[in-house]
């Protein structure tokens, strides 16, 4: 059985900042397996390597079966992505974010109509599916995500914290849409998240810390050997109590940005 | 190599937000205001014995120009906001190769620019120049030859830059010389020695004189050696993008 994602010795330096440690680990076909760490731990780094937007420094990483740095359009065809910040062109349309999204994945038209149709179904957007996105609140616009790296029936789909700023009812409805395609398509689901609570649901969980894998296993299992009272107990004895200085969220800092620009155009 | 319909796809969304964005057009038709009826029309009257033509009929081609060069880089520098939060992550990770995405980026972009200039024969009978309507539809193609490679060459610069800070750098150190280098707004063959010898290597200078060429049938440069000036440039813009963009750290 070829593994969904496989990492095996990999590093990432940034000058003399090391990233990724080392790291290696494999994720099995429609597994749903969690990446928790700090921040700062090496997550999103390592999630940029798996969708070939960076290069390793040394190691490997593959994506069903493909080498993320030799084969990466490859890669690309068999992924799905649902990253942290918006991604979504909000001048757009709900309909037209996702048809442009069939072009550049080389659908037909008619496949493009039909899985159009099924997605927004699915997230409950058909209906909305003539509006600018720019006018749906923060949990459309990530459902709308949601059914977008769906939409070409990735075999891996990766979310980098799909559920960070949702209400308690969007939350819920991800994961029953994971559960469902879990079940019907055996999608894999590779995610970072924060949530403890969401964790738990995971088949696996790695933790990781200053670039490097510190714990690897289903949670109840990791509960167990570190006799802990629960996964958080477990999180918090590896990766210790003490504060991460949290970088300035990118949006931030170039939403100031964009307006200075706008005032000099 | 190139991917034909993501190229399509690139082009056809730029076209629909073009159509949904009402700032930029506001800015292709302030900018004749200012440059074309007010300096234009005021200079004019100032310094009457300029010439064989009216100030306002020579300004004309360069006001054209100055939109091109604005439409263009502005569209180019978008794609920092793109990369960080739009549109072109999701590119970046779809199965097209990085030389579509600088190819479409670069086409849709002078498309959108062709039609930023094209807003300026608006302006026309405002400051009393005619210009026949086929020398008119002849310019635009001239115009998408020099939109495209200023938008690649933009593209190029925005690879480079993290940040829109840049942007008013840019616009300082590239946009502006490019501009007043290009005989846009005085005849560069009456211009200080050091000046005309920058303009010989400004690429607008041929674009400028292309669209005199055009529109008027007066020209410095043989129109074949402005032609494949621009031509030039373009090859030289566009494989500096795509090897911007096919760069993975």
């Amino acid at each position: 059985m070829i593994p969904a994602v496989e990492v095996s010795h990999l590093v990432k330096q940034f000058g003399r900042l090391t990233a990724v440690n080392d790291l290696s680990f494999a994720v099995d076909p429609g597994e749903l397996f969690g990446f928790l760490g700090p921040n700062g731990a090496g997550k999103s780094t390592t999630i940029h390597i798996l969708c070939t937007l960076l290069a390793p420094t040394s190691g490997r990483a593959s994506v069903a079966g493909f080498d993320c740095f030799r084969d990466p359009v490859q890669v690309r065809r068999s992924i799905g992505i649902i990253f942290q910040d918006p991604s979504l062109d909000e001048r757009l349309t709900a309909r037209e974010n996702l048809e442009f999204h069939g072009m550049i994945y080389h659908m037909e038209k008619p496949l493009r109509r039909r899985r159009i149709e099924e997605v927004l179904k699915f997230v409950e957007l058909w209906d909305r599916r003539d509006s600018v996105a720019r006018t749906f609140s923060g949990g459309m616009k990530r459902r709308l995500e949601v059914a977008r790296g769906l939409m070409h029936e990735p075999k891996v789909l990766f979310l980098d914290e799909p559920t960070i700023g949702l209400d308690p009812q969007t939350r819920h409805r991800i994961w029953t849409l994971m559960g469902e395609l879990r079940a019907q398509q055996r999608t894999t689901f590779f995610m970072t998240t924060h949530s403890m609570e969401e964790a738990e649901r995971c088949d696996r969980v790695a933790i990781l810390d200053n670039g490097r894998l510190l714990a690897l296993g289903r949670p109840p299992d990791l509960v167990r050997e570190h006799r802990a009272k629960n996964l958080e107990e477990v999180f918090l004895g590896l990766t210790g109590h003490g504060l991460r200085d949290e970088e300035v969220s990118n949006r931030e800092i170039s939403r100031g940005r964009v307006k200075k620009m706008r005032a000099w155009a | 190599m190139f991917d034909f319909q993501a190229i399509r796809m690139i082009w056809l969304r730029e076209m629909i937000r073009m159509s949904r964005d009402r700032t930029q057009i506001a800015g292709s038709l302030a900018r004749p205001i200012l440059w074309l009826v007010i300096l234009g029309l005021g200079l004019g009257s100032a310094f009457p014995g300029f010439g064989r033509q009216p100030y306002t009929a020579f300004l004309f081609p360069g006001i054209v120009a100055m939109n091109l060069l604005y439409g263009s880089f502005l569209s180019a520098i978008s794609v920092i906001w793109d990369r960080e939060f739009g549109f072109l992550k999701e590119m970046l990770v779809a199965p097209i190769s990085r030389s579509s995405i600088a190819l479409g980026k670069s086409a849709s972009g002078a498309t959108v620019a062709m039609v930023q200039g094209g807003l300026v024969f608006l302006f026309l009978p405002l400051i009393g120049v005619s210009v026949p309507f086929w020398k008119l539809l002849l310019g635009l193609p001239a115009m998408f030859l020099i939109a495209f490679p200023l938008t690649a060459m933009g593209l190029l610069l925005a690879s480079r830059m993290t940040s829109f800070e840049g942007f008013g750098t840019l616009a300082n150190f590239v946009v502006m010389p490019m501009f007043f280098l290009s005989g846009a707004v005085f005849p560069l063959g009456s211009a200080p020695p050091f000046l005309r010898a920058l303009g010989r290597v400004n690429p607008m200078t041929y674009g400028v004189d292309l669209l005199r060429a055009v529109f008027y049938g007066t020209h410095a440069h043989p129109l074949w050696f402005s032609v494949s000036a621009l031509g030039l440039f373009s090859a030289a813009a566009i494989s500096g993008a795509v090897a911007a963009f096919s760069r993975r750290s």
